[in-house]
């Protein structure tokens, strides 16, 4: 198993051709408080960069990008039905959408944990 | 106003104590400390302290102020008792609304409250309409706090004792920590609550020592925002602007009965007919199904998809745990109940038109502690 990261913040843990993706910690500190959350359905096939769902906080909507192309074999309910998740646990029960990898060379594009940090080292 | 945004007299203090400072009308303001959420339920449940020294504090002064001020505003301050405060609205000739305010009678001279990123124009258009022997002093050197929420009145009044005697929209000159203090019962979150008006020197002495009260925490930017639209006040430049009239805002409760009736206030003309027949539109509540937020500039659109208004607030309204937005929408759909389409992000939204506020007011309007 494996996490990788985005300049977008998200992470994505992948195992074997399995992809669980969510935003990072940073990414929920500086949105606050999420109140609402869409996630794609199971069987949307999404690519790189596409627009795969939406985390909105008290003060502001943003998208969440395909980190990775692929199908998405599920979308979180309980980050649906309990937004509060996203900030509570980002990185574990807050998690997004699992897809299917199409394309496992495009992970050599993300970031590692120690890039990720350095990255956001930059951005405060 | 340069884009940098300049320091507050707060600015270290906000720091010291983790606000997150963001650039708000031209200056740095704390948007969050612990987060917008729990800022927002404390200050409805005990006491939250706001920096507002943004705003423009204006003292209007000579034997001609009354009369000149009249010219410019649609209130009757032949009424307005000394120590009493009313909100106002700065009116351009087509009757549009250059910014709201809050005009204070104290002893001989006036003292308002404007916008802190319409103070420059304020203060240039007053002093080319206002008769000469009036004079116009922007405070520069004062520094303005609210305390806000059901805690308020308890905490102040044992720093500042008799401001718990004061019922809501008046004022009165106190002392607190030693530091002089102008203060009223009044605010913008729909809370009771108080606006203290002090030398900028003093602002960290007052802050720290209303800060160290139980009851008492600092709150940013971003819960004054949701606050206010839950308690259905408007915010100038967005639910407010140069072609908005009072009647169009909803705001006809500061058009004074005998200003209505006499006029002479810029774009009298055009309001008395808006009051008589309506206007085109309408600023209304809606509450929104689900619970994804719609926010500012999202469309109101008609049948056809065909745009007939715009949202200019929005968000999620911690209190009720549900989206709520503010919009102007055609005149004949501003009735309570209507069904409003909205588009937002390529999505659309159903709004019910929902009489403001969303959340009760909770003013003191006869004093005394809660």
């Amino acid at each position: 198993m494996t996490v990788y990261y985005t300049r977008e913040h998200e992470w994505v843990r992948v195992e074997g051709d399995s992809a669980t993706v969510g935003i990072t910690d940073f990414a929920q500190g500086q949105l606050g408080d999420v109140v609402f959350v869409e996630v794609p359905d199971a069987g949307k096939t999404v690519s790189k960069g596409d627009e795969a769902a939406v985390v909105e906080s008290v003060k502001a909507a943003s998208d969440v990008y395909a980190p990775v192309s692929g199908t998405v074999t599920e979308g979180n309910q309980a980050v649906v039905d309990e937004p509060s998740l996203v900030n509570t646990d980002p990185e574990g029960e807050g998690w997004f959408f699992k897809l299917t990898l199409a394309d496992n060379h495009e992970l050599s594009e993300l970031m590692s944990a120690d890039q990720y940090q350095t990255y956001c080292a930059e951005q405060e | 106003m340069s884009d940098e945004a300049a320091a507050l007299p707060l600015d270290s203090w906000h720091r010291a104590r983790g606000g997150r400072m963001v650039p708000f009308a031209g200056y740095a303001m704390p948007v969050q400390y612990e987060g917008i959420m729990a800022e927002h339920k404390w200050t409805r449940a005990s006491a939250g302290l706001f920096d507002v020294s943004h705003m423009g504090q204006l003292i209007i002064a000579g034997p001609e102020a009354e009369k000149g001020l009249e010219s410019q505003l649609p209130a009757d301050l032949t009424l307005l008792k000394d120590g009493r405060l009313r909100y106002s609205l700065l009116l351009n000739a087509e009757g549009g609304i250059i910014d709201d305010l809050m005009v204070t009678r104290r002893g001989t001279h006036f003292y308002m409250v404007v916008n802190g990123a319409t103070k420059a124009g304020d203060i240039e258009h007053l002093e080319a309409r206002l008769p000469r022997s009036v004079v116009l002093d922007h405070m520069k050197e004062q520094a303005l706090l609210a305390l806000q929420g059901p805690k308020a009145a308890a905490a102040l009044a044992r720093l500042a004792p008799g401001v718990e005697q004061l019922a809501f929209m008046t004022g009165g000159a106190f002392e607190i920590g030693g530091a002089k203090a102008w203060i009223s019962r009044s605010g913008y979150t729909g809370e009771d609550g108080f606006e203290i008006s002090i030398l900028a020197r003093d602002a960290e002495a007052v802050a720290t020592l209303l800060a160290d009260q139980d009851e008492v925490k600092p709150i940013g930017l971003g819960a004054r925002d949701s606050l206010r639209l839950e308690a259905g006040l408007p915010l100038y430049g967005h639910d407010l602007d140069q072609h908005t009239t009072p009647v169009e805002a909803d705001l006809t409760f500061a058009l004074s009965k005998r200003r209505r009736a006499e006029g002479g206030f810029p774009g009298w003309n055009r309001i008395a007919k808006e009051l008589q027949d309506g206007a085109i539109r309408k600023r209304v509540g809606l509450a929104i199904e689900g619970r994804q937020p719609v926010r500012e500039g999202a469309l109101v659109v008609d049948g056809e998809g065909n745009e007939t208004g715009k949202v200019t607030s929005g968000g999620f309204a911690p209190t009720l745990e549900a989206p709520i937005a503010m919009a102007y929408v055609p005149w004949d759909s501003a009735e309570p109940g209507t069904k409003i389409t909205l588009e937002s992000r390529g999505k659309l939204f159903t709004g019910t038109v929902t009489p403001m506020p969303f959340v009760p007011h909770r003013y003191q309007r006869k004093g005394g502690a809660s």
